[in-house]
């Protein structure tokens, strides 16, 4: 357990951090933005696309099972990622327009 | 060379990924926060594809399978979003929060076939694979899973489509549930049976099924904190991907949302004086409420008023508010609201909008909604000021909206919502309810403001009520 800790010290360090972060960030946000921000934070958990990137590109041209799978993978991927910013644009473009006026 | 530059493109996305969501947090640069995360992203997709090099040395490969995933799930959720009406926009977050949750719980099974490709029979194999590995792409797996189901039967309720499910020990049917994949992957874990292919498979079962059940029976006003708590697990089943490759853009970007999601979340239950574990479990009374909307209606009377009169109220108060709900929404009434208001101001009169954290289907829906119709950011009241305005309110218009304003949750210790703050309408000199019929709110419970003797209800469509209202304001 100590050795598991002492071998990923770097990533432990960096999950603590993004948690007191993740918290400061979103703690001043008015509730008015409550929606934009929910939408935002969930295009930005589509960086697991990556995941599905490496996982596609690494596979065995010959390994279907994991080809079809990855595949789906990057789709389903990509649909969060182009669609939440898409999403939360939209919404954000409305309050700019008020803002200029 | 191209495994650095990859480095420092991964800590500028996850630079992006941090400022966008703080500049997220402001309404002034909350567009350019979207934009510059969204850049980031697209640096770090780009950069993964030509740059990123496995353990075993070579590039990878598939570009054709890759760019042609890309180009589709681009394609569809670029139209969806920006075909998808305003109103829709809650369930469509949940949707694409629900595709991020089940690409998370592929990567783990394609992951997890890579672990057991060599598999023969031998008894010491599964023994022999990295502990913490397994862990990982476990947590990958359940999370992801419960996400995604979780996320489809939220936008399918949204929308109407799923209705409401319960059934008797439905609690500890979950609880049973959640216990039963936790002691699997112990057991997995600890033991390596030669099972372990097939349990893996029975955990993947398992969570999609506790995942429908979960979100199943919930109701009401919790339909909000679910998609805010699901969307803070799938950055958790996120994180768990970075773990796998050591990749530090997807451990922040998917740590940072499970962090601020799981924040959003408490700050909405604590907005409805509901614990989390109370809406992990899924509960919202149903059998009880229902015998008090039974036996409530009828034995009170309701008063109505009708167009003519209402405009000359509203054009001869001095301060009016409006509470929007989701019934707005529904009857994409946002448009004409703003008309009325602007012809109430023309006339001297004060409008404001006072605005319940949980109005609609999601926090921040009334404030987007309203945004769309243009209504002034400063015009919109939160709910604490919102309630001393109300006090000295001439009118206040209840636009399509019920839970929010019931005096149930203030005075009825018997009634679910109790506890819950809620817009303190009957203060106000006059209250107008526009309603199409006398049916509860997404609750399902009674609402005691219809019969208060301050208020009086306006049955039809909120768009039609208010043209009407605009025209009769215009004659006067």
């Amino acid at each position: 357990m100590l050795d598991w800790i002492q071998s990923h010290q770097q990533i432990i360090y960096i999950v603590l951090l993004m948690i007191f972060l993740g918290i400061e960030v979103i703690g001043r946000v008015p509730s008015v933005l409550h929606t934009p921000l929910m939408s935002g934070a969930n295009a930005i958990h589509g960086v697991v696309i990556i995941g599905a990137i490496i996982v596609m590109g690494k596979a065995e041209s010959d390994n279907y099972p994991a080809l079809i799978l990855g595949f789906l993978a990057v789709i389903l991927g990509a649909l969060n990622v182009a669609g939440g910013f898409v999403v939360t644009d939209r919404m954000l473009e409305m309050f700019k327009q008020k803002k200029t006026k | 060379m191209g495994q650095s530059l990859l480095t420092f493109i991964y800590i500028i996305a996850s630079v992006t990924f941090i400022l966008g969501l703080k500049m997220l947090s402001n309404p002034v640069t909350a567009r350019r926060g979207n934009l510059i995360a969204a850049g980031g992203m697209i640096l770090a997709i780009f950069g993964t594809i030509f740059l990123y090099q496995p353990d075993n040395g070579q590039a990878l490969h598939n570009h054709i399978w890759i760019f042609g995933g890309l180009a589709i799930g681009t394609i569809l959720g670029w139209v969806a979003a920006k075909k998808v009406k305003m109103t829709a926009m809650p369930e469509m977050v949940s949707l694409f929060n629900g595709m991020g949750g089940a690409c998370a719980a592929l990567i783990s099974l394609i992951e997890f076939n890579h672990l057991t490709h060599g598999y023969t029979g031998q008894p010491e194999f599964y023994s022999g694979i990295q502990g913490g590995m397994l862990a990982i792409i476990f947590l990958g797996l359940i999370i992801g899973s419960i996400s995604f189901a979780g996320s489809v039967v939220a936008w399918g309720k949204l929308n109407g489509r799923v209705k409401d499910f319960v059934f008797k020990g439905q609690h500890l049917v979950n609880i049973l549930f959640l216990a039963l994949i936790i002691i699997l992957v112990v057991y997995v874990l600890t033991v390596r049976p030669e099972s372990t292919y097939v349990l893996f498979y029975l955990v993947l079962i398992l969570a999609l099924l506790y995942g429908l059940l979960f979100v199943m029976p919930i109701g009401g006003a919790d339909m909000p904190v679910v998609i805010s708590l699901l969307n803070s697990f799938t950055g958790v089943a996120a994180a768990s991907g970075g773990f796998l490759y050591d990749n530090k853009a997807m451990l922040t970007g998917g740590i940072l949302v499970g962090a601020a999601g799981t924040l959003l979340t408490i700050l909405m239950c604590k907005a409805m004086n509901r614990s989390i574990l109370n809406v992990l479990i899924g509960s919202f009374g149903g059998g009880s409420t229902a015998v008090a909307a039974k036996t409530a209606p009828g034995a009170k009377t309701v008063k109505e008023i009708n167009v003519a009169d209402l405009a000359v109220s509203l054009n001869y108060s001095k301060s009016v508010v409006i509470v929007p709900g989701y019934g707005l929404a529904v009857a994409q009434a946002q448009k004409t609201t703003k008309e009325l208001e602007d012809l109430l101001e023309a006339n001297g009169v004060e409008v404001r909008y006072a605005i319940h954290p949980v109005a609609g289907r999601m926090p921040g829906h009334m404030n987007v909604l309203l945004a769309e119709a243009n209504v002034e950011y400063p015009k919109l009241i939160d709910l604490e000021e919102a309630n001393e305005l109300l006090a000295h309110a001439d009118v206040v218009l209840v636009l399509g909206a019920n839970d929010v304003v019931n005096p149930a949750a203030k005075d009825d210790p018997s009634s679910p919502i109790y506890g819950m703050p809620v817009l303190e309408v009957w203060n106000a000199k006059m209250v107008v309810v526009v309603k199409r019929s006398m049916s509860s709110g997404y609750a399902g419970i009674d609402n005691p403001l219809f019969y208060h003797a301050k208020a009086k209800m306006l049955f039809g469509d909120a768009k039609k009520v208010l043209q009407d209202l605009v025209s009769e304001v215009k004659a006067l």
